[in-house]
Order: C-alpha cells, then structure tokens, then sequence
C-alpha cells in the first residue's frame, strides 16, 4: 500500500517510443527470493520468444520494429466489466512491485529476474468475474510485419495460454510491466506480461493484449503443439520427466563453462505457497 | 570430343567402388606431378575455423564470449559442425563427378576425419561439462532418450572409420575398407535424426539437412544403378 505514489508511472514511455523508462516500484521481500540476479544482459539476450525467432538470440536482434506503445488490452468473457483498455488505466489503480523470481525453462534452464509488476489477482478481480469464470486465457498479439517469426508456422499464431482461476489469483503470480527497475525490452514480452514462477516459462505468455474469463480450460499454444510434451498445467517437477529430456536438473543461466547442473526443485522452489493448489491431483497425470 | 569420353570413362571406375576392383582410390587420383597444391592446407584451415572460433570464445580471448549459455553453445556448435562436416564429406564425391575434379577425392579423407572429430568433441563436451561425467546420468540418458540414443549411435558408427582412414588400413582392408566406410550414410543419418528429435517445434534447419543428405545419398543411387 505503502507505494501508491508508482501508480501510473508506467506511462512514461512515449508512444512509439522502444527504449527502456525507469519504473517506481517497493521492493517486496515477502515474495522475492535471496538468490542474486542474472545479469541484466543475460535476461535481454538469452530468451525465448518464438514471435521473434526460434533462437536465443533471435528475439533480441530481431524485435526492434516492434512498437509496445499505444498499447490496449481487451477484457472480455465471464466478468462483469469488459471492454478494450488503454494499458495506462488498466495499470492506473495498483501499485507497482519488485519481485525477484526464478525462471525455470522447460529446456531446463533458469535464471533469476527481478520483475516489476502487479499482482494478477488484484488487477483480475477489478474486472468482477461471475462464478462462471473459472479460467483465465491470455493472448499475445498477432502483428508478423513487426515480430518476424510469426511469419512461419512455428506454432499456431497468435500465442494463447491459460491458468485456472485459483492459480491466476495466487499471489505469486504476476503481471510484468518491466524488469531491472525499467519498462520490458521488447525480448521480454513488453508491454505487459504473465509471470507464473511455479511453472515452466512457455506458461508465461508476453505481449498479452487479451485477457479472457472462461467457463471451460482454453487451449494453450505449446499443448496444441504437442499435447503429450506440454500439458495444460506444466508445473516445474523434477520428478515427471519431459519424454525426451529429463527435469531433475537445470543449468543456471550466467554460470561458467565448468558449473555443474542444480538440482530442479519442486514447483521451482515455490512448493510452500503454491502446492495446495493441487492438492489430491496427479501431477503425472496433469503435468 | 575425346576428352568427354575418357572423363567418363574414369569417372566410371570410380564412381561405385564395388563395382570395380578394390583399387586405393587416392592413389589413382594422385596427382603425377609433385607440384606443391593449397587445396589440402586451404580446406584443413577452413574446417578448423568454426574450431578456432569456438576455442576463442571459451577462453574469453578478446572479449569474445560464449554467451549466456556456455555450455550449450559449445555443444549445440560443436555438433552442428559435426553433422555440416559429415554431409560436406558426402558431398565429395558428387561433387567430383559432376565438376570432373577427380583431385577432389583427395580431401575426402581430411574432411571426414574433421567431422569426426567435431563430433568426437561434441560427445566429450556433453559427457563432461553437461552431464558432469554422471556416469549413471550418462547411461540412462544414451539407453532412454531416442535422439541421445541416435546421436551416440552415430559417433559409435564413426570410430572405426577414424581408427581405419590409414594408408595401411586402406591397404590391409582391401575391398572391405570401402563396405565398412559406407557406415559414414548410416552415422549422417543419423546425426541429421538426432538434431530434428532435438528441437521444439521449429524443425526448419534439422529437416535442411535431411533434405540435403536424401539429395546426396539419390545421386549415389543413381550412380550405382547406372554402372
């Protein structure tokens, strides 16, 4: 509560305009981990985006025409209010956080970003949904004439990806509007992306510009792509191994050629906050 | 006129190796000449080159780096001038042919022991600085995962064509040498199946690959079936 003075400092950025403006934003220590950050160079250069290209490198030398202002988001589906929004009022009401999280690939990779945000929950639950809502799905916008890679059909343009509704209102998982203390670089996933550190990155869809309540599980990109590597849920589990490589361990991102692997932890490290969410279910089953 | 007939005919005898006696082939192609050549010291730099690149940019030299993921751009590089390696040797011998270079067949050996040893590397670097030399870890991964499975077949197949690239092994292997060297088609095949089980979804450069080895390996089809 104590940082409602960041509120709207998100529309520094001019429209149009690719370079990075600072964000005011509380550290929260509560939902943030002690692990050091990596490098701000390796969280810009090493990524997937697959709008941009399949390679790591790709997204950061080929996402410059890329405009993330003006940008709107629809909200539609089971909820009380819907509509188009410009980015600066959905933004306007909440706070902005520093949260430093873990990201864990399903390549087995992770890094450790300090994201700038809001809490989804709170920004969902201002858009009432009814008691039909019981999903949440997330678009990334379709525009191949600035993101290259969707001019082939590496996937099933645009990128769509879903949580249930108890998951998209847990605490830990956010919003993203920047990272380092800046607005998100266009390899990022600017302006205005999901962080679920619990699961595998592919559920953290960038560039989101729709925000769906839904009655029945939407259909999610990577699951459509290959249903029995990707499932809908895609908890980090060391113990359920992706059928072609194993989950047990990671390579932490920034580290020396000679590091050695880490053990994966099991819902990335957020077991304690997030495992009652499934309680009673079979997370081989539901991977 | 003349000149096209006798390029023919010798192109014959050296195009299906099985179909003529076992005769060493670099031998026959050695020039008369002993006129010094740069073919060979060019070709053995330039397949060094990605090498040398690689060896720069994991010992910082200069400022170069092998960026965020060090390990998986040794490795992903590494292997992937394995398999370019393996199909440029595959294409020498066409490409002798179809340009009537029969010199050409002299940098065969050079190329495909380079792939080798690419290759060789890439198996090392994944045994030590990604699986740690798990030994446990190692098996698993080689008995379990199919693409680890074809990869590792794939370097097992090419041993024994290192171990018998020799003059001597030529000499004392006679026509098998040339029966046991046709392990090079089965060892790219299935190093271009082990790059495409490897990737996502964007099966673009894997498939390149395959397309170019399905290319090089029905011009020796219809090589052996016109002799």
């Amino acid at each position: 509560m104590a940082a409602l003075a960041a509120a709207g400092a998100v529309g520094l950025a001019r429209p149009g305009e690719a370079q990075a403006a600072p964000l005011k934003a509380t550290k929260n220590p509560r939902f943030s981990l002690k692990e050091a950050p990596n490098s701000l160079e390796d969280i810009t250069t090493y990524n997937n985006f697959y709008e941009f290209g399949t390679d790591k490198s790709d997204p950061a030398r080929r996402s410059g025409k890329f405009k993330p202002q003006p940008w709107s988001v629809k909200i539609s589906g089971e909820a009380a209010k819907t509509g188009t929004f410009t980015l600066e009022d959905i933004l306007k009401p909440h706070a902005l956080e520093e949260r430093i999280y873990r990201l864990r690939c399903v390549e087995a990779w992770s890094m450790v970003v300090p994201w700038v945000g809001i809490p989804l929950g709170d920004l969902l639950r201002r858009f009432e949904p009814t008691s039909k809502a019981k999903y949440v799905a997330f678009t990334t916008v379709l525009r191949p004439d600035e993101m290259p890679g969707q001019r082939f059909p590496v996937l099933d343009w645009p990128y769509v990806e879903g949580l249930r509704i108890d998951e998209a209102m847990h605490p830990l998982a956010i919003l993203a509007v920047g990272l380092y203390g800046q607005t998100l670089p266009n390899q990022n996933g600017a302006p205005l992306r999901l962080v679920v550190p619990w699961k595998y990155g592919f559920k953290s869809i960038k560039s989101i510009v729709e925000i769906r309540f839904t009655e029945r599980q939407p259909r999610t990109s990577w699951n459509i792509s290959a249903p029995h590597e990707y499932g809908f849920f895609a908890n980090v589990n060391p113990a359920v191994d992706h059928p072609r490589w194993s989950q047990a361990q990671e390579r932490r991102i920034g580290a020396s050629l000679f590091a050695s692997k880490q053990d994966t932890l099991p819902f990335n490290g957020y077991a304690e906050q997030v495992a009652e969410l499934y309680r009673g279910m079979d997370l081989r089953k539901f991977y | 006129m003349a000149m096209q007939s006798r390029s023919r005919s010798c192109t014959a005898a050296w195009t299906c190796a099985s179909s003529t006696e076992p005769r060493d082939v670099s031998s026959t192609v050695r020039p008369a000449t002993r006129r010094f050549r740069a073919d060979k010291p060019v070709v053995f730099a330039l397949c060094a080159l990605p090498l040398a690149w690689l060896t720069l940019r994991a010992f910082g030299v200069a400022g170069l780096s092998l960026g965020p993921n060090p390990v998986e751009a040794l490795l992903h590089g590494l292997g992937l001038w394995g398999l370019r390696l393996l199909l440029i040797t595959l294409c020498v011998r066409p490409a002798a042919v179809m340009l009537r270079q029969p010199r050409l067949m002299r940098l065969r050996r050079m190329i495909g022991l380079y792939a080798f040893t690419y290759v060789a590397l890439h198996f090392l670097t994944w045994l030590v600085l990604d699986r740690g030399l798990d030994w446990t870890g190692v098996v698993s991964d080689i008995a379990k995962r199919p693409y680890i499975t074809v990869g590792f077949a794939a370097f097992v197949l090419l041993l024994p064509l290192a171990v018998t690239s020799t003059d001597r092994w030529m000499r004392r292997l006679g026509r098998r040498w040339h029966s046991l060297h046709r392990l090079a088609y089965v060892a790219a095949l299935l190093g271009g199946l082990h790059f495409l089980w490897l990737v996502k979804a964007d099966w673009r450069e894997p498939a390149l690959y395959i397309a170019a080895y399905l290319a090089l390996m029905a011009w020796r089809w219809r090589a052996v079936r016109r002799a």
